[in-house]
């Protein structure tokens, strides 16, 4: 088990000059045939380096601005009745790269119900909908970089992509970090799905360690008795890189 | 210790259950004195509208100072600046508004200016990464001439990163690809 450090961000002090940039195999190519919508939308020319200066190592302090709700993290209390469902935890903390917590960061996730099914008028397979959930939570990371939802474990669906084509089950995280070269959108998955093989966006990530990153951990000690199983998703952002200069290529 | 990043995965379809909301688009608070809209069109390979896209936007202050709690160059005056703005939508036409005020110019790497400019993020279904670029000002042509990255893009391509004026702020389309494809940054 590798240490994580126990030191968190001063916002003030700790503020690196940029962040390093991932090694190859880390994230999918734009270019990705398998899954096809990837093909208009991916751009064709050269991404051109860019030295990250202030507009690129600042950040918006957006919960601030939304104003996280008490149940904003409780994916199961946000109507009338209880979702159907299995109850679970989604829980871990953010770092970097470093190991360093990230605390006050904005985690936040969506969701299919049990069923498989989004609450979204473009989701039109026939799989019920939920009168008792809507998928969508928010929260900030702790002084130790923790975040904490209570959901249901979604299902996997069809999509179109190919024939016989089916998600594993996910959950859609969205990240902000500190910075704006922090920005990360990713998926969580569950610990031995039997669709991973078959996933091109699963597979799209080139790096089979990598890989595993997205997926969670069943954890029996975070399950509560009686209520709640418990997965943990640990994410890690971009930490402090060389100065831009010796970064340049 | 180097502990790796997790992996990037695309948005998808339905980010609009959790990402967008009402005052997202605005990066400043609606009447702010200096507000301007910046509106455009995201398309794709094949020229058509993108539905499912959703921006992001970062900025500095007219004064060139940044929202941003870490202390760089000093906190934003500006009442109610977030200096962020978000915008998608669940059934979009692949236009987008934003509300904010022009930046400032600011600091380039160890002295100097960059021209006015907006950082972009760009999300969508079929990206299975983000992409950014940046959004600069035709008005600002001297600034934008002595800018140090637009310095980087071949000449021919600039003119995708330069936003147009309009009655009351700028227009910024985005090619994702092929004819006059926007210029995407590595960051
Ligand atoms: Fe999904």
């Amino acid at each position: 088990m590798k240490e994580h450090t126990t030191r968190i961000y001063d916002p003030v002090s700790d503020t690196p000059t940029s962040y390093a940039r991932d090694p190859e195999g880390t994230h999918p190519p734009l270019d990705y045939p398998p899954y096809k919508s990837t093909a208009l939308r991916y751009p064709k020319q050269p991404l051109i380096y860019l030295p990250q200066t202030i507009t690129e190592i600042t950040g918006p302090q957006l919960y601030s601005a939304l104003g996280t709700g008490e149940l904003d993290h409780d994916l199961t209390r946000q109507h009338e009745g209880e979702p159907i469902g299995e109850r679970i935890k989604v829980s871990g903390r953010v770092f970097d790269t470093e190991g360093k917590p990230l605390r006050d960061t904005l985690v936040e996730i969506w969701q299919a119900n049990a069923a498989g099914r989004y609450l979204h008028r473009w989701d039109r397979w026939p799989a019920p909908l939920d009168p008792n959930f809507s998928g969508a939570g928010r929260c900030v990371t702790d002084d130790d970089g923790g975040y904490s939802f209570v959901t249901i474990k979604p299902g996997p669906y069809p999509w179109g992509n190919h024939y016989n084509a089916w998600r594993p089950a996910h959950i859609h995280f969205s990240l902000l970090g500190r910075a704006f070269a922090q920005r990360l959108v990713t998926q969580m998955y569950f610990p031995g799905d039997p669709m991973f093989p078959y996933d091109p966006i699963f597979n799209s990530v080139p790096d089979e360690e990598a890989r595993q990153r997205m997926v969670s951990r069943f954890s029996i000690h975070g399950s509560e008795p009686n209520w709640a199983l418990s997965y943990q998703f640990d994410i890690y952002l971009r930490g402090p890189g060389a100065t831009p200069f010796e970064d340049a290529p | 210790m180097i502990f790796p990043s997790t992996p990037s995965q695309t948005v998808g379809p339905y980010f609009a259950i959790g990402l967008p909301w009402d005052a997202g688009p605005h990066a400043v608070p609606p009447g702010a004195p200096g507000a301007i809209a910046i509106i455009g069109t995201v398309y794709d390979g094949a020229g058509e509208p993108v539905p499912d896209y959703l921006i992001e936007t970062w900025q500095a202050d007219g004064d060139g100072r940044f929202a941003d709690l870490h202390g760089h160059g000093g906190v934003s005056q500006l009442e109610g600046f977030r200096g962020f703005a978000r915008c998608g939508h669940e059934d979009g036409d692949g236009s987008y508004e934003i509300i904010t005020v022009k930046p400032g110019a600011v600091p380039w790497l160890g002295g100097g200016v960059q021209a006015p400019h907006i950082d972009v993020t760009v999300l969508a279904r079929g990206m299975l990464q983000r992409c950014v670029t940046r959004i600069y000002f035709a008005d600002e042509g001297e600034a934008n001439a002595v800018d140090p990255v637009l310095a980087t893009v071949p000449a021919g391509r600039r003119e995708t990163l330069i936003a147009e004026p309009t009655d009351d702020g700028y227009r910024f389309d985005i090619r994702l690809q092929g004819p006059g494809e926007t210029v995407f940054f590595d960051v």
